[in-house]
């Protein structure tokens, strides 16, 4: 239920961000979402893409710094109140969020909640237990 | 004016012979009490008395920093601890930090010619003095302390940092006379102007300046911001701290060298050859009276050269230009003597660093400011892709940089491969500073 999530460390400077779309684009790779955390001096551009293994091996043949990390990708209702709920039953479980992005589904009824904890099993069994739709990485991955 | 008129203007022949009867004591002892030096000198094939004349010297083996790093900390002390009244030293990490150590008569000593350098400026007791150099295991606060005090000045201990406070003392305390680095007097009229002060109106008469190159550019300048007199001091504290040459009001070119306690030579730093005077080299101290610490031929690795030509404040010392450069690789960070080496061996010593570093120095505001940037390793980002980890490590080596060499740096993490690969003899300084 775990999904594997791309970190790019990237300096805060211009033409950083098109050196790693344009590897990826060169080995045909899709991104399905994005996410860019920044600070005065760096960044961390963290990608869930199509094909984890080959984007860390051309990105990491080009020299980046890359981590691979595991998320926790949710489903959600795209209406008012919908990552609230989520957010509610995490905080009553006393579940930390270190940081999360989301995007919405080609069908446009649900989004998808990219989420990094702490301690991604215990996160994933409160929620399951909760009712909330899990994804397998395969099933992002393909989106 | 002068404060020891006795022995600032012993005619040369009296000098000489003075310095002679001094070498032969310092040569002997340090022969007979520290380690390092018989075994140099028995190296070298020298013994002590083959000082004949002030000539022979140049036969003796010279003393580096690495020699002092290598007897870290009081190997090189020729009196037992018992007799040391205090210690000072450089920053570093341990084994790379250079101790200082002195006897009740050398901070005697110390405190005249400090005292010396304090009237050749045209201080007298009557005067209040700003002494902005930092007090502690840096030499500069207490040597110009000791020797205002001795002088009989009222001294202000105001040490560095704090700038505004600074000004506000400067405005009602009302010194006459201030003692700290170059860029820093840049730093406190500019700070003065931005809160509205008018620098020009204190009652500061004259400044001392030290512990950093600077140059004539500088001078102007920090006369016309703070309507004084500048003049510059020469000191390092392997010698003894500041004090170890003035420049006088009188003539304000070159520093006088203190030649009753320091023998002075010029050598090639190539080649070890001692030049004639006025030729540029590295300075070579003796130092002829220190009881605790004494030098032989210190290679000070500062670049000048010696003045011959009378100076019409009567002082027969002869004098040294302005410092022009280095013959390593040391630099000065406001005031604090780093190598970049010492850099180095605080970020090896932070969990998840690659090797690869550079540091930038520059100037803004007339502020020395020091820019380390270091890749990230695989191993450091692995351990985390959050920002908080990063800023972590970041601020990790922000800390041990002040801790051990007591500098304010800037630390930035860089993407691999951004920097400068070296074949050969790295270069990881950039010294952009134009003085």
């Amino acid at each position: 239920m775990k999904v594997e999530q791309l970190s790019i460390f990237l300096e805060n400077k211009p033409g950083a961000l098109e050196e790693v779309t344009r590897i990826l684009k060169e080995a045909g790779i899709n991104i399905r979402t994005l996410s860019l955390a920044d600070t005065s001096d760096f960044g961390i551009l963290r990608l869930i893409v199509d094909d984890v293994d080959r984007a860390s091996q051309v990105l990491k043949e080009q020299g980046l710094r890359i981590n691979r990390t595991i998320v926790v990708a949710v489903e959600v209702p795209d209406r008012p109140g919908g990552l609230h709920s989520i957010l509610a039953m995490l905080s009553q479980n006393g579940i930390n969020v270190e940081y999360l992005y989301a995007f919405v589904e080609r069908s446009g009824e649900h989004a998808v909640i990219i989420f990094r904890f702490d301690a991604p099993d215990k996160a994933i069994d409160v929620l399951q237990k909760n009712g909330m739709t899990v994804l397998a990485g395969a099933k992002l991955y393909g989106l | 004016m002068i404060y020891n008129e006795d022995f600032e203007t012993l005619p040369r022949e009296v000098m000489e012979t003075l310095q002679l009867k001094r070498l032969k004591q310092v040569v002997q002892r340090v022969y007979h009490t520290v380690g390092f030096y018989r075994r140099s000198f028995d190296n070298a094939g020298v013994q002590p008395d083959d000082i004949t004349s002030l000539d022979d010297l140049k036969k003796f083996p010279f003393t580096t920093k690495q020699d002092l790093r290598d007897n870290y900390p009081f190997g090189l002390f020729a009196v037992p601890m018992s007799s040391v009244v205090r210690l000072h030293a450089s920053s570093g990490t341990t084994g790379r930090a250079t101790v200082v150590g002195y006897t009740r008569r050398d901070i005697d000593t110390w405190s005249e010619l400090m005292a010396r350098c304090l009237v050749a400026a045209g201080v007298t007791k009557n005067d209040i003095l700003h002494n902005a150099y930092g007090y502690g295991l840096f030499t500069g606060g207490l040597g110009v302390h000791y020797g205002a005090e001795t002088l009989g000045a009222s001294v202000i201990p105001i040490s560095g940092g704090n700038t505004k406070r600074q000004i506000m003392i400067l405005q009602d305390f009302g010194p006459t006379a201030i003692c700290c680095t170059p860029s820093y007097a840049l730093n406190l009229a500019e700070q003065g102007r931005a809160m509205g002060v008018d620098m020009k109106a204190l009652k500061l008469r004259v400044g001392i300046f030290g512990a950093e190159p600077w140059s004539e550019k500088m001078r102007a300048e920090i006369e016309d911001a703070l309507g004084l007199a500048a003049l510059n001091i020469y000191g390092l504290s392997e010698i003894m701290g500041p004090g170890v040459a003035m420049e006088c009001i009188e003539d304000r070119q070159g520093m006088h060298i203190f030649e009753d306690h320091f023998l002075v030579e010029v050598i090639d730093p190539a080649t070890g050859e001692v030049l004639p005077p006025g030729e540029p080299g590295e300075l070579v101290f003796t130092t002829l009276t220190k009881e605790a610490f004494p030098l032989i031929r210190y290679r000070t690795r500062d670049i000048s050269r010696l003045l011959p030509e009378p100076c019409r404040c009567g002082r027969t010392h002869i004098r040294m230009d302005r410092i022009t450069g280095r013959s390593d690789d040391m630099l000065i960070i406001r005031g604090v003597n780093v190598f970049p080496s010492q850099i180095e061996a605080v970020l090896m010593g932070v969990e998840g660093l690659g090797p690869h570093y550079q540091i930038i120095v520059d100037r803004e505001e007339n502020l020395d400011t020091l820019e380390v940037q270091v890749e990230v390793s695989e191993k450091l980002f692995a351990s985390g892709d959050e920002v908080k980890v990063l800023q972590g490590t970041e601020r990790r080596i922000v800390k041990d940089i002040k801790d051990y060499l007591g500098i304010s740096a800037k630390v930035k993490l860089v993407e691999p491969k951004s920097l400068q690969r070296f074949e050969g003899k790295a270069s990881r300084v950039q010294d952009r500073r134009r003085i």
